[in-house]
């Protein structure tokens, strides 16, 4: 089976966002970039489809930072057959429209039979990645997935829906799909082993070509969360307390009388 | 047979499997004593796998005397030793799949004693690369790996609150990005006073002792990771040495005079380790480095802690590093303490169980042991009748202070000699 994972590196936001001087962006050089968790999940997703009905797994992503290789390495140490990098003139914080018509290009020749993105980045205004991709390469799609398994040409695909609901699909392959989170944690790949993979490992270069593709949206302004109310801390005994709440319940509404 | 003066001929001698002298049957092995004894009545081909490692050469040399066992940390609360280790591997026990394999903290004390130099320190780490790389290794100890790798510390606290607990530190803690200028010490913090909150408390203290003797020294702030010694100890090599890599091009971009370490796991990777990958500098660790304070030190001294107090030899300052009396010296220098020794002290000196990855193999450890290394020590330390054990490594206090609540020894009192520094500093 050829099985494709995509990949993309976001801002660390466990570090400080900084945003650039006209207050429409973050500043992107100033900050660390991480691979999206959500492509995390995909490629082990996807290492497990392979570890469970044979094939090869192809990661590919769209060099924005100059330090794309480091992921594709750690995709090879968990299980990846293969690495594909997008070239091209192509900065920090590259619109997932932009990035989803490079990879699609990509991944036509490669003819795979189900293909794996996160469903969401952190960086990402839409969550749009994984539908463009199954758009532009004329395939189903099936989003917030939790599971996978695939037999004879069809993947049973596990989907979450709000409020703890979950269905089950069956979809002809070939077909995209949005993961949510695996079915397993992410592996761990030892430094050892990307070390050792990054000095023999090859990574295929493809020039990418985006001209004319938008970002199917604009930031007019981003700032930082302004808190707009405060909580307010009730004194006095546990039942003087329970009074207050009850009568605040009873308001809202939230009580039943019998 | 007539034997005179003139040697046996060997040709002379026969051996008869079945001799029978005078009606008593004395047939049997006798001439073993001549011959290769049968020690290899098994498949010896796990030794030769560990044996085969770069790093695990020594643990074929082992003869079985068993002088290992008697000073094991972990023999004493559980069933463990290099000898047993070699043993069992001559048996043809897989040491790459064995839940022995994550037990050594390597302590070093077996090597101390050993006739043969069986290398724990080396093969060890040789050994449990082997397993990382086939990912068997416990859960607990992967999410340290994954943190360290992720967040650059073991703990998981993001980078950007390395220096935190700078700000309550009453002091000035000088960052040396902002402070654009040589130094005389490089600070090194260290993980564990940087993030945990007993350790953070070591470490304000220190920055009050360096203020008061007017030390110029400078720390590294989000700059800084891990030093990433335990976890090459712990089999992840590949992460110590891209910590190694950051670590002495960080340092590369300050001038200062000398590095100061809170930690003496830090203390060994950057003397012992570190150079091996370029790095060329000067570090101490803090109890040394405050003992050449010492004179100045002293009359900052005013406030008595009456207290029977005793020490903790941390495995990496003392035998690892020789340094068993700068920890001591200060601690005389504190008016009111009288220090009492335990039985294993100095180069003997018991293990707390967090070296060599024990640090995040805790709930593992204690599967496969009778108690916890640290609950063994902190009964030692009470039934020597110390009120306060002193410690000079950011594992322990942490270590040792849970191990005094889980063998219901609370009344014992866990500090750093910095922390008893500073209080005794305070009016």
């Amino acid at each position: 089976m050829n099985i494709v994972a995509t990949l993309k590196q976001i801002p660390n936001v466990t570090d400080e966002l900084e945003l650039n001087a006209a207050g429409t962006d973050l500043d992107h050089d100033a900050l660390q970039y991480v691979l999206n968790e959500f492509d995390e999940q995909a490629l082990e997703e996807a290492v497990l489809a392979k570890e469970a009905a044979g094939g090869t797994v192809t990661v590919m992503g769209v060099d924005t930072t100059g330090e794309l290789d480091a992921a594709l390495h750690t995709a090879l140490a968990k299980g990846a057959d293969r690495a594909i990098k997008i070239t091209g003139d192509f900065p920090r914080g590259t619109a997932s429209h932009v990035q989803a018509r490079l990879l699609a290009d990509a991944i036509q020749g490669l003819s795979p039979d189900i293909v794996f993105a996160g469903v969401q980045a952190a960086d990402d205004r839409d969550g749009q990645l994984g539908p463009m991709l199954a758009a532009h390469l004329g395939l189903p799609y099936v989003g917030v997935v939790t599971g996978v398994s695939v037999k004879d040409g069809q993947a049973i695909v596990h989907k979450e829906y709000a409020g703890g609901v979950m269905a089950e699909f069956s979809v002809a392959l070939p077909m995209v799909v949005g993961v949510q989170a695996a079915h397993q944690p992410p592996r761990y790949a030892p430094v050892s082993k990307i070390r050792q993979i990054a000095k023999t490992a090859k990574i295929d270069e493809v020039a990418g070509n985006a001209d004319g593709q938008g970002a199917g949206s604009t930031v007019r302004r981003m700032f930082k969360p302004q808190s707009a109310g405060h909580a307010e801390i009730w004194e006095g005994s546990p039942d003087e307390v329970a009074e207050k709440i009850a009568a605040l319940m009873d308001d809202r509404g939230l009580l039943k009388r019998p | 047979m007539a034997v005179g003066l003139d040697k046996v001929k060997p040709e002379a001698i026969t051996e008869d499997q079945h001799l029978v002298v005078d009606g008593m049957d004395i047939s049997g092995h006798w001439n073993r004593m001549f011959a290769q004894r049968v020690i290899f009545d098994y498949d010896v081909d796990k030794l030769e796998q560990v044996a085969a490692l770069p790093g695990g050469e020594s643990l074929a040399w082992c003869y079985g005397c068993g002088k290992c066992t008697a000073v094991c940390p972990v023999d004493i609360v559980g069933d463990y030793s290099p000898r047993k280790i070699h043993r069992k591997t001559q048996m043809g026990i897989d040491l790459f799949t064995s839940p022995d394999l994550w037990l050594c903290t390597t302590c070093r004390n077996c090597l101390r004693v050993c006739p043969k130099e069986v290398d724990m320190i080396q093969i060890m780490p040789a050994v449990r690369e082997q397993a990382v790389l086939q990912g068997n290794v416990p859960a607990e100890l992967q999410k340290a790996f994954e943190d360290t790798a992720k967040n650059g510390n073991p703990l998981g606290q993001p980078q950007r609150k390395r220096a935190d607990w700078a700000k309550t530190a009453g002091v000035p803690v000088p960052i040396l990005k902002d402070l654009k200028r040589p130094v005389d010490i490089l600070w090194y913090v260290g993980s564990y006073p940087s993030y945990h909150p007993r350790g953070m408390d070591a470490a304000r203290a220190a920055a009050r002792i360096f203020n008061a003797l007017g030390i110029d020294f400078g720390i590294l702030g989000v700059e800084e990771k891990d030093d990433g010694d335990s976890q090459r100890l712990a089999g992840e090599k590949g992460l110590f040495e891209m910590l190694a890599e950051y670590n002495i091009a960080t340092f590369g971009k300050y001038a200062f005079g000398r590095m100061v370490v809170t930690g003496p796991h830090e203390f060994n990777a950057f003397k012992n380790e570190y150079p091996k990958y370029g790095a060329d500098f000067k570090v101490a660790h803090y109890t040394r480095f405050l003992v050449e304070h010492l004179d100045r030190l002293r009359p900052l001294l005013k406030k008595p802690i009456n207290l029977k107090v005793t020490f903790h030899d941390p495995c990496y300052l003392g035998r690892h590093n020789g340094e068993y009396d700068a920890p001591r010296e200060l601690l005389r220098a504190i008016p009111g303490i009288e220090l009492v020794e335990m039985g294993r002290c100095r180069e003997n000196g018991y293990c707390c169980g967090g070296g060599g990855g024990g640090m995040w193999l805790d709930s593992f450890t204690k599967e496969h042991t009778r108690m916890r290394l640290s609950e063994r020590r902190v009964r030692e330390a009470v039934e020597y009748g110390a009120d306060v054990l002193a410690v000079c490594c950011p594992f322990e206090v942490s270590r040792f202070e849970d191990a005094a609540k889980s063998t219901g020894n609370d009344k014992l009192l866990v500090r750093d000699i910095l922390e008893l520094l500073d209080e005794s500093m305070r009016p």
